[in-house]
Protein backbone atom coordinates (compact mmCIF):
# COMPACT_ATOMS: atom_id res chain seq x y z
CA UNK A 1 0.00 0.00 0.00
CA UNK A 2 1.30 3.41 -0.90
CA UNK A 3 1.00 5.93 1.86
CA UNK A 4 2.77 9.29 1.46
CA UNK A 5 1.38 10.63 4.72
CA UNK A 6 3.96 11.38 7.40
CA UNK A 7 2.96 11.20 11.04
CA UNK A 8 4.90 14.27 12.11
CA UNK A 9 6.28 17.53 10.75
CA UNK A 10 9.72 16.38 11.90
CA UNK A 11 9.45 13.28 9.73
CA UNK A 12 8.10 15.33 6.82
CA UNK A 13 11.20 17.57 6.62
CA UNK A 14 13.76 14.84 7.33
CA UNK A 15 16.65 14.69 4.88
CA UNK A 16 16.66 18.33 3.79
CA UNK A 17 20.42 18.79 3.54
CA UNK A 18 22.74 21.74 4.01
CA UNK A 19 23.07 23.64 0.72
CA UNK A 20 19.74 22.37 -0.65
CA UNK A 21 17.57 24.45 -2.97
CA UNK A 22 14.15 24.67 -1.34
CA UNK A 23 11.07 26.16 -2.96
CA UNK A 24 8.57 27.57 -0.50
CA UNK A 25 5.01 28.24 -1.64
CA UNK A 26 2.96 31.28 -0.80
CA UNK A 27 2.32 34.85 -1.87
CA UNK A 28 2.83 36.89 1.26
CA UNK A 29 1.16 34.82 3.95
CA UNK A 30 -1.46 33.24 1.67
CA UNK A 31 -0.33 29.67 1.00
CA UNK A 32 2.84 29.97 3.06
CA UNK A 33 3.48 26.57 4.70
CA UNK A 34 4.27 27.99 8.14
CA UNK A 35 4.26 24.65 9.98
CA UNK A 36 6.75 23.11 7.55
CA UNK A 37 9.00 26.19 7.74
CA UNK A 38 9.01 25.99 11.53
CA UNK A 39 9.88 22.30 11.25
CA UNK A 40 12.72 23.15 8.84
CA UNK A 41 14.09 25.70 11.32
CA UNK A 42 14.01 23.04 14.06
CA UNK A 43 15.59 20.48 11.70
CA UNK A 44 18.62 22.74 11.29
CA UNK A 45 19.55 22.63 7.58
CA UNK A 46 21.62 25.65 6.58
CA UNK A 47 23.28 27.33 3.59
CA UNK A 48 19.94 26.98 1.82
CA UNK A 49 18.90 28.56 -1.46
CA UNK A 50 15.26 29.57 -1.11
CA UNK A 51 12.81 30.20 -3.95
CA UNK A 52 9.71 32.20 -2.97
CA UNK A 53 7.84 35.16 -4.39
CA UNK A 54 8.82 37.33 -1.43
CA UNK A 55 11.52 37.36 1.21
CA UNK A 56 9.46 37.02 4.35
CA UNK A 57 7.04 39.22 6.28
CA UNK A 58 7.23 40.20 9.93
CA UNK A 59 9.17 37.77 12.11
CA UNK A 60 7.47 34.43 11.45
CA UNK A 61 7.56 31.83 8.68
CA UNK A 62 10.13 32.57 5.97
CA UNK A 63 11.31 35.66 7.87
CA UNK A 64 12.11 33.41 10.87
CA UNK A 65 14.14 31.05 8.64
CA UNK A 66 16.12 34.05 7.38
CA UNK A 67 16.55 35.39 10.89
CA UNK A 68 17.98 32.02 11.98
CA UNK A 69 20.71 32.57 9.32
CA UNK A 70 19.90 29.40 7.42
CA UNK A 71 19.60 31.03 4.01
CA UNK A 72 22.58 31.77 1.77
CA UNK A 73 20.62 32.95 -1.25
CA UNK A 74 17.05 33.88 -2.13
CA UNK A 75 15.49 33.82 -5.59
CA UNK A 76 12.35 35.97 -5.60
CA UNK A 77 10.45 38.77 -7.34
CA UNK A 78 9.45 41.10 -4.54
CA UNK A 79 11.67 41.13 -1.44
CA UNK A 80 10.91 44.67 -0.31
CA UNK A 81 7.73 45.12 1.69
CA UNK A 82 6.62 47.28 4.55
CA UNK A 83 7.37 44.47 7.01
CA UNK A 84 10.37 42.78 5.37
CA UNK A 85 12.80 44.11 7.99
CA UNK A 86 14.56 40.75 8.52
CA UNK A 87 15.51 40.44 4.84
CA UNK A 88 16.30 44.15 4.53
CA UNK A 89 18.84 44.00 7.36
CA UNK A 90 20.55 40.84 6.04
CA UNK A 91 20.69 42.26 2.50
CA UNK A 92 22.14 45.59 3.60
CA UNK A 93 24.73 43.75 5.71
CA UNK A 94 25.71 41.66 2.68
CA UNK A 95 24.73 38.45 4.47
CA UNK A 96 22.29 37.16 1.87
CA UNK A 97 22.51 36.89 -1.91
CA UNK A 98 19.49 38.07 -3.94
CA UNK A 99 18.54 36.85 -7.41
CA UNK A 100 15.71 39.15 -8.48
CA UNK A 101 13.40 37.72 -11.15
CA UNK A 102 10.24 39.24 -12.63
CA UNK A 103 7.31 37.35 -11.12
CA UNK A 104 6.04 35.82 -14.35
CA UNK A 105 9.52 34.67 -15.33
CA UNK A 106 9.90 33.19 -11.85
CA UNK A 107 6.64 31.24 -12.24
CA UNK A 108 7.47 30.09 -15.77
CA UNK A 109 11.03 29.08 -14.81
CA UNK A 110 9.54 26.91 -12.08
CA UNK A 111 6.90 25.48 -14.43
CA UNK A 112 9.54 24.84 -17.12
CA UNK A 113 11.67 22.84 -14.69
CA UNK A 114 8.68 20.71 -13.76
CA UNK A 115 7.76 20.20 -17.41
CA UNK A 116 11.24 19.22 -18.57
CA UNK A 117 11.84 22.36 -20.63
CA UNK A 118 15.50 23.35 -21.03
CA UNK A 119 14.86 27.10 -21.31
CA UNK A 120 12.41 29.49 -22.90
CA UNK A 121 12.30 32.89 -24.56
CA UNK A 122 10.25 35.41 -22.57
CA UNK A 123 9.40 38.97 -23.65
CA UNK A 124 9.33 40.05 -20.01
CA UNK A 125 12.31 42.13 -18.94
CA UNK A 126 13.72 42.69 -22.43
CA UNK A 127 15.81 45.86 -22.48
CA UNK A 128 15.84 46.18 -18.70
CA UNK A 129 18.67 45.70 -16.20
CA UNK A 130 17.15 42.35 -15.17
CA UNK A 131 18.01 40.99 -18.61
CA UNK A 132 21.61 42.26 -18.57
CA UNK A 133 24.00 39.64 -19.93
CA UNK A 134 21.24 37.27 -21.02
CA UNK A 135 20.88 35.87 -24.53
CA UNK A 136 18.16 37.59 -26.55
CA UNK A 137 16.40 36.72 -29.78
CA UNK A 138 14.13 38.51 -32.24
CA UNK A 139 11.20 36.21 -33.07
CA UNK A 140 8.48 37.38 -35.48
CA UNK A 141 9.36 41.01 -34.81
CA UNK A 142 9.36 40.78 -31.03
CA UNK A 143 12.34 40.74 -28.66
CA UNK A 144 12.73 37.90 -26.15
CA UNK A 145 15.15 36.99 -23.37
CA UNK A 146 16.36 33.43 -22.77
CA UNK A 147 15.31 32.25 -19.31
CA UNK A 148 16.46 29.06 -17.62
CA UNK A 149 14.39 26.47 -15.75
CA UNK A 150 14.49 26.61 -11.96
CA UNK A 151 14.82 23.21 -10.29
CA UNK A 152 14.73 22.42 -6.59
CA UNK A 153 15.72 19.62 -4.27
CA UNK A 154 12.65 20.17 -2.10
CA UNK A 155 9.40 22.12 -2.24
CA UNK A 156 7.41 23.01 0.86
CA UNK A 157 3.82 23.86 -0.01
CA UNK A 158 0.45 24.27 1.67
CA UNK A 159 -2.80 22.79 0.40
CA UNK A 160 -6.30 22.39 1.79
CA UNK A 161 -6.90 18.66 1.36
CA UNK A 162 -4.84 15.69 0.28
CA UNK A 163 -5.05 11.89 0.15
CA UNK A 164 -2.44 9.18 0.80
CA UNK A 165 -1.46 9.12 -2.89
CA UNK A 166 -0.56 12.81 -2.72
CA UNK A 167 -3.45 14.30 -4.71
CA UNK A 168 -4.09 17.89 -3.62
CA UNK A 169 -6.68 20.63 -3.74
CA UNK A 170 -5.98 24.17 -2.56
CA UNK A 171 -7.94 27.03 -1.04
CA UNK A 172 -8.62 30.32 -2.87
CA UNK A 173 -5.55 32.47 -3.63
CA UNK A 174 -3.44 30.28 -1.33
CA UNK A 175 -2.96 28.08 -4.42
CA UNK A 176 -0.51 30.52 -6.09
CA UNK A 177 2.91 28.82 -6.52
CA UNK A 178 1.96 25.46 -4.94
CA UNK A 179 1.06 23.46 -8.08
CA UNK A 180 4.12 24.53 -10.11
CA UNK A 181 6.60 24.17 -7.24
CA UNK A 182 5.25 20.65 -6.67
CA UNK A 183 6.22 19.87 -10.28
CA UNK A 184 9.70 21.41 -10.09
CA UNK A 185 11.14 19.75 -6.97
CA UNK A 186 12.65 16.28 -6.61
CA UNK A 187 10.83 15.94 -3.29
CA UNK A 188 7.63 17.88 -2.65
CA UNK A 189 6.33 18.08 0.89
CA UNK A 190 2.77 19.34 1.38
CA UNK A 191 1.14 20.42 4.61
CA UNK A 192 -2.63 19.95 4.41
CA UNK A 193 -5.45 20.92 6.72
CA UNK A 194 -7.29 17.69 6.08
CA UNK A 195 -6.35 14.20 4.91
CA UNK A 196 -9.17 12.42 3.10
CA UNK A 197 -9.70 8.85 1.89
CA UNK A 198 -8.79 7.88 -1.67
CA UNK A 199 -11.71 8.72 -3.94
CA UNK A 200 -12.98 11.54 -1.75
CA UNK A 201 -11.33 14.21 -3.91
CA UNK A 202 -13.31 14.67 -7.12
CA UNK A 203 -10.89 13.50 -9.87
CA UNK A 204 -12.25 16.27 -12.13
CA UNK A 205 -11.10 18.95 -9.70
CA UNK A 206 -7.79 17.62 -8.34
CA UNK A 207 -5.32 20.47 -8.94
CA UNK A 208 -2.04 18.67 -8.19
CA UNK A 209 -2.03 14.98 -9.12
CA UNK A 210 -0.14 12.78 -6.63
CA UNK A 211 2.76 12.06 -9.00
CA UNK A 212 4.12 15.53 -8.08
CA UNK A 213 3.93 14.99 -4.31
CA UNK A 214 6.23 12.76 -2.26
CA UNK A 215 5.21 13.54 1.34
CA UNK A 216 2.13 14.92 3.09
CA UNK A 217 1.61 15.94 6.65
CA UNK A 218 -1.60 17.06 8.31
CA UNK A 219 -1.55 20.22 10.37
CA UNK A 220 -4.30 21.55 12.58
CA UNK A 221 -7.26 23.22 10.85
CA UNK A 222 -6.46 26.37 12.77
CA UNK A 223 -2.97 26.51 11.43
CA UNK A 224 -3.74 25.54 7.84
CA UNK A 225 -7.24 26.66 7.06
CA UNK B 1 -4.45 76.35 -11.62
CA UNK B 2 -6.90 73.48 -11.39
CA UNK B 3 -5.55 69.94 -11.11
CA UNK B 4 -7.38 66.63 -11.09
CA UNK B 5 -7.26 64.93 -7.72
CA UNK B 6 -6.10 61.32 -7.53
CA UNK B 7 -9.73 60.30 -7.18
CA UNK B 8 -10.64 62.27 -10.32
CA UNK B 9 -7.82 60.64 -12.29
CA UNK B 10 -9.08 57.22 -11.16
CA UNK B 11 -12.64 58.13 -12.22
CA UNK B 12 -11.35 59.33 -15.61
CA UNK B 13 -9.46 56.05 -16.22
CA UNK B 14 -12.58 54.08 -15.28
CA UNK B 15 -14.55 55.83 -18.05
CA UNK B 16 -12.26 54.21 -20.66
CA UNK B 17 -12.79 50.64 -19.46
CA UNK B 18 -15.58 49.00 -21.50
CA UNK B 19 -17.93 46.26 -20.41
CA UNK B 20 -16.44 42.80 -20.84
CA UNK B 21 -12.83 43.95 -20.50
CA UNK B 22 -10.33 41.78 -18.61
CA UNK B 23 -8.39 44.28 -16.52
CA UNK B 24 -5.47 44.27 -14.11
CA UNK B 25 -5.14 47.23 -11.75
CA UNK B 26 -1.60 47.62 -10.45
CA UNK B 27 -0.87 48.14 -6.77
CA UNK B 28 -1.02 51.62 -5.29
CA UNK B 29 -2.85 54.43 -7.09
CA UNK B 30 -4.40 52.23 -9.86
CA UNK B 31 -6.30 50.22 -7.23
CA UNK B 32 -8.56 53.27 -6.83
CA UNK B 33 -9.95 52.77 -10.35
CA UNK B 34 -12.01 49.83 -9.04
CA UNK B 35 -14.09 52.28 -6.97
CA UNK B 36 -15.27 54.06 -10.13
CA UNK B 37 -16.17 51.13 -12.38
CA UNK B 38 -19.90 51.44 -13.07
CA UNK B 39 -21.97 48.85 -11.25
CA UNK B 40 -24.13 48.19 -14.30
CA UNK B 41 -21.19 47.00 -16.43
CA UNK B 42 -19.57 43.57 -16.07
CA UNK B 43 -15.78 44.07 -16.01
CA UNK B 44 -13.42 41.24 -15.05
CA UNK B 45 -10.68 42.19 -12.61
CA UNK B 46 -7.56 40.02 -12.65
CA UNK B 47 -5.03 39.78 -9.84
CA UNK B 48 -1.56 38.35 -10.45
CA UNK B 49 -1.78 36.00 -7.46
CA UNK B 50 -4.35 33.84 -9.23
CA UNK B 51 -7.83 35.32 -9.35
CA UNK B 52 -10.24 36.53 -12.02
CA UNK B 53 -13.54 38.11 -11.08
CA UNK B 54 -12.15 39.88 -8.05
CA UNK B 55 -14.72 41.79 -6.01
CA UNK B 56 -14.45 44.68 -3.55
CA UNK B 57 -12.92 44.60 -0.08
CA UNK B 58 -14.88 42.47 2.40
CA UNK B 59 -16.89 43.93 5.26
CA UNK B 60 -14.87 44.26 8.48
CA UNK B 61 -14.74 40.84 10.14
CA UNK B 62 -15.26 38.95 6.86
CA UNK B 63 -11.60 39.02 5.80
CA UNK B 64 -10.10 35.71 4.63
CA UNK B 65 -6.30 35.41 4.73
CA UNK B 66 -6.45 33.03 1.76
CA UNK B 67 -8.24 35.57 -0.44
CA UNK B 68 -6.01 38.57 -1.12
CA UNK B 69 -4.99 40.81 -4.03
CA UNK B 70 -1.56 41.63 -5.43
CA UNK B 71 -1.11 44.26 -2.73
CA UNK B 72 -1.81 41.51 -0.16
CA UNK B 73 -5.02 43.23 0.98
CA UNK B 74 -8.16 41.15 1.64
CA UNK B 75 -10.64 41.05 -1.26
CA UNK B 76 -13.74 39.07 -2.27
CA UNK B 77 -14.66 36.90 -5.25
CA UNK B 78 -17.67 37.65 -7.45
CA UNK B 79 -20.04 34.86 -8.48
CA UNK B 80 -18.43 33.39 -11.60
CA UNK B 81 -14.90 34.20 -10.41
CA UNK B 82 -12.06 31.68 -10.63
CA UNK B 83 -8.78 30.76 -8.95
CA UNK B 84 -5.68 29.46 -10.76
CA UNK B 85 -1.97 28.97 -10.14
CA UNK B 86 0.79 31.49 -10.79
CA UNK B 87 2.02 30.15 -14.15
CA UNK B 88 -1.53 30.37 -15.55
CA UNK B 89 -1.98 33.82 -14.04
CA UNK B 90 1.12 35.16 -15.77
CA UNK B 91 0.22 33.34 -18.99
CA UNK B 92 -2.89 35.53 -18.96
CA UNK B 93 -0.64 38.61 -18.84
CA UNK B 94 2.28 37.60 -21.04
CA UNK B 95 0.05 35.78 -23.50
CA UNK B 96 -1.84 38.96 -24.37
CA UNK B 97 -5.16 37.84 -22.86
CA UNK B 98 -5.69 40.89 -20.66
CA UNK B 99 -7.32 43.82 -22.43
CA UNK B 100 -6.08 46.59 -20.17
CA UNK B 101 -3.68 47.05 -17.32
CA UNK B 102 -3.41 50.24 -15.31
CA UNK B 103 -0.04 51.02 -13.73
CA UNK B 104 1.59 53.77 -11.74
CA UNK B 105 4.90 55.20 -12.92
CA UNK B 106 8.00 57.18 -11.96
CA UNK B 107 8.50 58.18 -15.61
CA UNK B 108 7.06 57.54 -19.06
CA UNK B 109 8.99 58.45 -22.21
CA UNK B 110 7.69 60.00 -25.43
CA UNK B 111 7.94 56.57 -27.08
CA UNK B 112 6.05 54.79 -24.31
CA UNK B 113 8.98 53.42 -22.32
CA UNK B 114 7.93 52.83 -18.71
CA UNK B 115 9.98 53.19 -15.51
CA UNK B 116 8.04 52.19 -12.43
CA UNK B 117 9.89 49.55 -10.42
CA UNK B 118 13.21 50.88 -9.13
CA UNK B 119 14.69 54.27 -8.43
CA UNK B 120 18.17 52.90 -9.02
CA UNK B 121 19.37 54.52 -5.79
CA UNK B 122 22.41 52.75 -4.36
CA UNK B 123 20.77 51.88 -1.04
CA UNK B 124 17.38 50.88 -2.51
CA UNK B 125 16.39 47.22 -2.25
CA UNK B 126 15.12 46.30 -5.72
CA UNK B 127 11.72 44.61 -5.99
CA UNK B 128 10.00 44.05 -9.33
CA UNK B 129 7.06 41.74 -8.66
CA UNK B 130 4.78 41.46 -11.69
CA UNK B 131 5.45 44.96 -13.08
CA UNK B 132 7.56 43.85 -16.06
CA UNK B 133 5.12 41.10 -17.04
CA UNK B 134 2.15 43.48 -16.89
CA UNK B 135 3.96 46.19 -18.84
CA UNK B 136 4.62 44.02 -21.88
CA UNK B 137 1.65 41.69 -21.65
CA UNK B 138 -1.66 43.53 -21.71
CA UNK B 139 -3.17 44.64 -25.03
CA UNK B 140 -3.35 48.20 -23.71
CA UNK B 141 -1.23 49.71 -20.95
CA UNK B 142 -2.63 52.78 -19.20
CA UNK B 143 -0.43 54.76 -16.82
CA UNK B 144 -1.87 57.02 -14.15
CA UNK B 145 0.43 59.36 -12.28
CA UNK B 146 1.05 62.95 -11.25
CA UNK B 147 2.28 65.00 -14.21
CA UNK B 148 5.21 66.36 -12.22
CA UNK B 149 7.20 65.31 -9.19
CA UNK B 150 6.81 67.17 -5.92
CA UNK B 151 9.83 69.28 -6.87
CA UNK B 152 8.22 70.18 -10.22
CA UNK B 153 10.12 67.91 -12.60
CA UNK B 154 8.18 66.42 -15.48
CA UNK B 155 7.48 62.70 -15.15
CA UNK B 156 6.89 62.60 -18.91
CA UNK B 157 10.35 62.66 -20.49
CA UNK B 158 12.17 62.18 -23.77
CA UNK B 159 14.18 59.32 -22.29
CA UNK B 160 13.66 57.68 -18.90
CA UNK B 161 16.49 58.23 -16.44
CA UNK B 162 15.18 55.59 -14.01
CA UNK B 163 15.72 51.87 -14.75
CA UNK B 164 13.19 50.65 -17.32
CA UNK B 165 10.27 48.31 -16.69
CA UNK B 166 9.43 47.87 -20.36
CA UNK B 167 10.20 49.41 -23.75
CA UNK B 168 7.54 51.14 -25.85
CA UNK B 169 4.76 49.52 -23.86
CA UNK B 170 2.58 52.45 -22.67
CA UNK B 171 -0.48 53.39 -24.77
CA UNK B 172 -2.15 56.12 -22.73
CA UNK B 173 -1.16 58.41 -19.84
CA UNK B 174 -3.60 59.95 -17.35
CA UNK B 175 -2.21 62.70 -15.14
CA UNK B 176 -3.55 65.43 -12.92
CA UNK B 177 -3.17 67.82 -15.89
CA UNK B 178 -3.97 65.88 -19.04
CA UNK B 179 -4.78 62.68 -20.92
CA UNK B 180 -2.18 61.78 -23.55
CA UNK B 181 -1.84 59.00 -26.09
CA UNK B 182 1.53 57.57 -27.09
CA UNK B 183 1.31 57.86 -30.88
CA UNK B 184 3.60 56.77 -33.66
CA UNK B 185 5.02 60.28 -33.97
CA UNK B 186 4.95 61.31 -30.32
CA UNK B 187 2.64 62.22 -27.48
CA UNK B 188 -0.82 63.32 -28.54
CA UNK B 189 -2.78 65.53 -26.14
CA UNK B 190 -6.38 64.27 -25.86
CA UNK B 191 -7.61 66.31 -22.92
CA UNK B 192 -6.29 69.14 -20.76
CA UNK B 193 -7.58 70.17 -17.37
CA UNK B 194 -9.80 73.30 -17.43
CA UNK B 195 -7.89 76.56 -17.39
CA UNK B 196 -4.58 75.20 -18.72
CA UNK B 197 -3.50 75.94 -22.29
CA UNK B 198 -1.63 73.55 -24.59
CA UNK B 199 1.42 75.81 -24.33
CA UNK B 200 1.27 75.82 -20.53
CA UNK B 201 0.99 72.02 -20.54
CA UNK B 202 4.00 71.83 -22.86
CA UNK B 203 6.03 73.95 -20.42
CA UNK B 204 5.36 71.36 -17.72
CA UNK B 205 6.25 68.42 -19.97
CA UNK B 206 9.81 67.35 -20.87
CA UNK B 207 8.87 65.88 -24.24
CA UNK B 208 7.30 67.43 -27.35
CA UNK B 209 3.50 67.34 -27.40
CA UNK B 210 1.28 67.06 -30.45
CA UNK B 211 -2.22 68.43 -30.95
CA UNK B 212 -4.91 65.84 -31.48
CA UNK B 213 -5.91 65.74 -35.15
Amino acid sequence: MINKINDSLEQAVAGIHDGATVMIGGFGNAGMPAALIDALIAQGASELTIVNNNAGNGDTGLAALLKAKRVRKIICSFPRQTDSHVFDALYRAGEIELELTPQGNLAERIRAAGAGIGGFFSPTGYGTMLADGKETRLIDGRHYVLESPLHADFALIKALRGDRWGNLVYRKTARNFGPIMAMAAKCTIAQVAEVVELGQLDPETIVTPGIFVQRLVQTSQQESK
Amino acid sequence: MHRFSREQIAARVAQDIPEGAYVNLGIGLPTKVANYLPADKEIFLHSENGVLGMGPAPAPGDEDEDLINAGKQPVTLLAGGAYFHHADSFAMMRGGHLDICVLGAFQVSATGDLANWHTGAADAIPAVGGAMDLAIGAKQVFVMMEHQTKSGESKIVSHCSYPLTGIGCVNRIYTDLAVLDVGEHGLIVREIVDGLSFEELQKRTDAPLLHAA
